[in-house]
């Protein structure tokens, strides 16, 4: 919400507000949509969390049910992965991506929104399994020969779900990468990409290859399910290990496609306060290439007790180690970027620095696993689980909540209290390694994953008591930050450009928020850290503009999007319920037609958008000042 | 592989941590006290790993604290201005190749033990007469329980392994419904049973388990097969081979042992009636019953894998299988009156092969 759109909104009522936001292709905004659905999801996947660990407390406790507990771990699995910190994170690379690059908006505004509808369709689909018959239970990987075995709907929300969302991750992506190879501005050639857009760009490529291994994935398990198929019947000739290839192949780039983007908003961080350009540009950048590059070499190490033999072990389990060296070539950058500068602790900087010993140990045990034959050991114990949430809290999580503080003044024009922010990071922290660190050991001394319950007499008690209360702790950090979140907005004090007073990149030399356009004229770059480079010339403006002012196009909203959206989730309930009732068949078709007809208007009506005067801008960059 | 470190060094770092580790969880269940030379291997693995790991993160840290020590603007000044670094090649180089040495000192000792442990040629070897040379058991996994068979004896049993001490026993793995994983931590590592295909690896079981706290090993089901996941425990029984072979002996023994519908004891007869359909107490034979053999029963450690061993627990459970193992496939048998089901626990109990 600009000023100018702040005074829009003003003459607006409730229904126009809302229409607004349902109709919008702003980036700005589509970024905002994302942060409230993921945050939405994120506290969702946190309560699941919190009644899991709640369960595992003590031992042969009755808090929920055998099947429920399944059900649990399943949700808390998927939603925290697909509907928490991906949109999470798309949420700022819609915010902040095209801000950096000197963009107005991204390639296809239109698609932008559909990604971002789909993603909350599918969303909501599979959490209303949770009111209707039941919720997915074979786990978040929902390996074939339980998910097929599976009674209810409840895989069937699964996999329809995450087929709908899936869709809108794939569109985003590649809306990313045509965004960032076409929309840069004059002067921003690639080596001159700060490494949130680097990163976001090579997540982008990640998500176009491994988002379609899923998505046939997805149907072959639809089909399977509901339309009598057998992929994956051992009966008929199917093979169930060829949905964990399919899965791994998708799940393994999953991860990068996560941390890569969380790796870019940590090298953010790390310069803007260390007062200090990143240390080792290049290796930084070749480095994230070959982390996505590698991410697609070994999905199998998921996969070392199926039998694969050990020919197939050993190679991968070398593969996996490989990662490890352009990992730490990124982690010494960190340190060396520290090092030598002028070094601030803010709250999204304490995260950073929260992050480097949390992720190493994440990176280690990743490496540990790595050896075939030590991970037939560790494999499906809670070792597993105490690694992978090193590395997705400790590295992703933290990188969310991080960007939250570093990029809420851009985002809505006010500052997040630093003191709340400090008081969220401690607790949230101290929780992480409570709740995790311990794990590690429960796993070593015997205890398998995604157990519902133990007995007393296997010596896990006493950790998995301290495990639960970590997770208390952590959830009081996400409670003062919503706490913080309110407290900001009622307070409602505008920052300027720049709030962090050392910002590097282009979305700092304009306002907080920046108006619809971005830029009033498109910015040049003279060199990395553009933005640094003009403050120390002494440019007042904040960067040279490449091009005289002039009228900026710009795209109308639509409601086309949610529609579309809005289709295939009416679909998916025919779908689903066709074969026992009869209005299935008949609401699977009148959904398809409803995303057809909508897809069809988009390409019959055109619209040719609209044209912001000069006269307009001008007044808009005055009333900014 | 230790050559580049400091010799004597490495290996008391490694004597401490292993050390340090063991103290860790009960010998029945923890990978930290192997119990077998698979699981020890993977040990030695574990603390070779983590100590190149820790070196790691020590260096790691240290740099880390200088940083923030030496470099914190309130110790510098506001107005500090730092000077920019490009980048350093010796260091990018430096911190590139060490990283490899050292995955290279895990590679090594990594792609040799994949090998040794894929290694079941042996399975299929037979000395002059035909007679296998290794104990081979198969493994079938069932919703929620496991099944043993000894091919070579013509043996099944269900719930409790009993192997011999100090030779190779190898395993056919398989899930009969969906997949399970079959692993004893403390034994070594595990392996997936899956619908598809037979996997086959060996264990070897240094110790006898009479000494144990109750006499046994613990083993897992390790992959998620459903709402009794957690539950679907089994126990292994561990002894030298002439036991072994008497513990082979005395099950064959039990090959006319059938109950009797017209048997003067109640229990056996209530069994005949209600039971023998899916459950046999004879162990000869073969893979592929409904539910667990019973002919060893009197001497397992649990009920339904996990419950304690007492006849309470056996009268509840056949009552309501559901309640005990929620998705298990023993339909409930809720009318069969008190003394029948008393009858029928005693009779279970009294189902042995050891003295």
């Amino acid at each position: 919400m600009t000023t100018a759109a702040n005074t829009v909104a003003q003459k607006k009522g409730f229904g126009a507000t809302l229409w607004d936001w349902l109709t919008t292709v702003d980036h700005k905004k589509i970024g905002i949509l994302y942060l409230i659905g993921g945050g939405f999801f994120f506290v969702l996947g946190g309560i699941e969390a919190l009644m899991i660990r709640l369960q595992l407390l003590v031992p042969n406790n009755d808090f929920v049910s055998a099947g429920f507990f399944n059900e649990l771990i399943t949700m808390h699995g998927t939603t925290m992965i697909f509907l928490a910190a991906m949109p999470l994170l798309f949420g700022f690379m819609n915010a902040i991506v095209p801000l950096q690059i000197g963009a107005r908006d991204v390639a296809f505004p239109f698609i932008n929104s559909l990604g971002f509808w789909m993603f909350f369709f599918g969303g909501l689909f599979l959490n209303l399994s949770w009111f209707i018959d039941a919720a997915p239970d074979a786990g978040w990987t929902s390996y074939a020969s339980l998910s097929l075995a599976s009674t209810g709907h409840g895989i069937d929300f699964y996999a329809i779900g995450l087929q709908i969302a899936g869709g809108g991750t794939l569109m985003a992506g590649i809306n990313f990468l045509v965004t960032i190879i076409n929309m840069r501005a004059p002067g921003m050639t690639y080596m001159r990409m700060p490494l949130f857009t680097w990163t976001t760009f090579v997540a982008s490529a990640l998500i176009l290859f491994a988002f379609p291994p899923l998505t046939v994935g997805l149907f072959f398990l639809t089909f399977d399910r509901m339309f009598g198929g057998n992929f994956f019947d051992v009966d008929y000739g199917g093979n169930t290990i060829i949905w964990e290839h399919i899965f791994w192949i998708f799940g393994h780039p999953e991860v990068y496609i996560l941390v890569l983007p969380s790796f870019g908003i940590f090298s953010e961080i790390f310069t803007i306060f260390s007062r200090k350009r990143l240390f080792g540009y290049s290796a930084m950048v070749f480095a994230t290439v070959l982390i996505g590059f590698l991410g697609f070499m070994v999905w199998a190490h998921h996969m070392f007790t199926v039998g694969l033999g050990p020919t197939a072990n050993a190679i991968f389990a070398v593969a996996t180690m490989a990662i490890a060296v352009p990992t730490g070539v990124k982690i010494f950058n960190w340190l060396l970027t520290m090092w030598g500068g002028s070094i601030r602790v803010t709250t999204p900087m304490l995260y950073a620095l929260g992050f480097i010993p949390s992720f190493v140990m994440g990176g280690v045990t990743g490496v540990q696993q790595g050896a075939a034959p030590l991970d037939y050991q560790l494999h499906d114990s809670y070792f597993i689980v105490a690694h992978f949430h090193y590395v997705i809290v400790g590295g992703v999580v933290l990188a969310i909540l991080a960007a939250t503080h570093l990029y809420w003044p851009k985002m809505f024009g006010t500052m997040l209290s630093e003191k709340l922010g400090k008081v969220t990071f401690w607790f949230f922290f101290i929780g992480f390694h409570m709740t995790f660190f311990l794990q590690h050991f429960l796993g070593l001394m015997g205890m398998p994953r995604r157990v519902w319950t133990y007995n007393a007499d296997q010596g896990w008690d006493l950790f998995n008591m301290i495990s639960s209360a970590g997770a208390l702790l952590m959830a009081i950090g996400v409670i003062v930050m919503v706490i913080n979140i309110i407290m900001t907005t009622a307070k409602n004090e505008r920052v300027g450009n720049d709030p962090w007073e050392d910002g590097r990149t282009l979305e700092w030399a304009i306002p907080s928020p920046p108006p619809f356009y971005n830029f009033a004229q498109t910015p040049l770059v003279r060199g990395l850290d553009t933005y640094w480079i003009e403050k120390q010339d002494g440019n007042k403006k904040g960067y040279i503009p490449a091009e005289p002012l002039s009228d900026i196009h710009m795209p109308h909203g639509s409601f086309i999007p949610f529609v579309m959206s809005l289709g295939l989730f009416i679909a998916g309930f025919g779908a689903m319920f066709r074969v026992e009732h009869s209005w299935g068949l008949p609401v699977l078709i009148a959904g398809l037609v409803l995303t057809f007809l909508s897809m069809s208007l988009r390409s019959v009506k055109d619209d040719l958008g609209f044209y912001v005067t000069k006269e307009e801008i001008l007044r808009t960059e005055r009333g900014s000042k | 592989m230790m050559k580049g470190l400091k010799k004597w060094r490495f290996p008391a770092m490694l004597a401490a941590l292993a050390l340090v580790l063991s103290g860790c969880g009960e010998n029945y269940l923890s990978t930290l006290r192997p119990a077998g030379e698979v699981g020890r291997e993977q040990f030695n693995l574990l603390i070779l790993t983590s100590l190149i790991m820790l070196l790691v993160i020590l260096v790691v840290v240290v740099i880390y604290v200088a940083a923030l020590v030496k470099f914190r603007r309130s110790r510098l000044g506001e107005d500090h201005m730092p000077q920019d670094v490009e980048g350093s090649h010796k260091l990018e180089f430096i911190w590139t190749a060490i990283p490899i040495v050292l995955l290279l000192i895990i590679a090594i000792p990594t792609v040799y033990y994949t090998y040794k442990l894929g290694d079941v040629s042996a399975m299929e070897k037979a000395d002059e007469e035909g007679n296998p040379e290794h104990l081979v058991v198969d493994v079938t996994a069932k919703l929620y329980w496991w099944e043993f068979e000894y091919p070579e004896y013509g043996i099944v049993t269900a719930q409790e392994l009993v192997v011999p001490t100090d030779e190779k026993v190898y395993f056919n793995l398989k899930a009969a419904d969906v997949k399970h994983s079959f692993w004893i931590p403390a034994i070594g590592g595990k392996m997936d049973t899956n619908v598809d295909n037979l996997n086959k690896f060996y264990l070897v079981f240094d110790e006898e388990s009479k000494d144990l706290k109750d006499g046994v090993f613990y083993g897992k089901c390790a992959e998620l097969c459903g709402p009794s996941h957690a539950l679907m425990d089994f126990k292994v029984k561990t002894m030298n081979r002439d036991d072994f072979d008497g513990w082979v002996a005395a099950m064959k023994d039990t090959e006319n042992q059938v109950a009797d519908k017209d048997s003067s004891d109640a229990g056996e007869a209530a069994f005949a009636q209600s039971c023998i359909g899916c459950h046999a107490t004879s162990a000869v034979g073969s893979t592929g019953a409904a539910g667990p053999n019973m002919a060893t029963f009197g001497d397992r450690n649990r009920v339904a894998g996990y419950l304690d061993h007492n006849k309470e627990n056996i009268v509840n459970w056949v009552q309501d299988p559901q309640k005990y193992k929620p998705g298990n496939l023993m339909p409930a048998f809720d009318s069969l009156s008190d003394e029948d089901l008393d009858a029928i626990a005693d009779y279970l109990l009294g189902l042995k092969v050891e003295e």
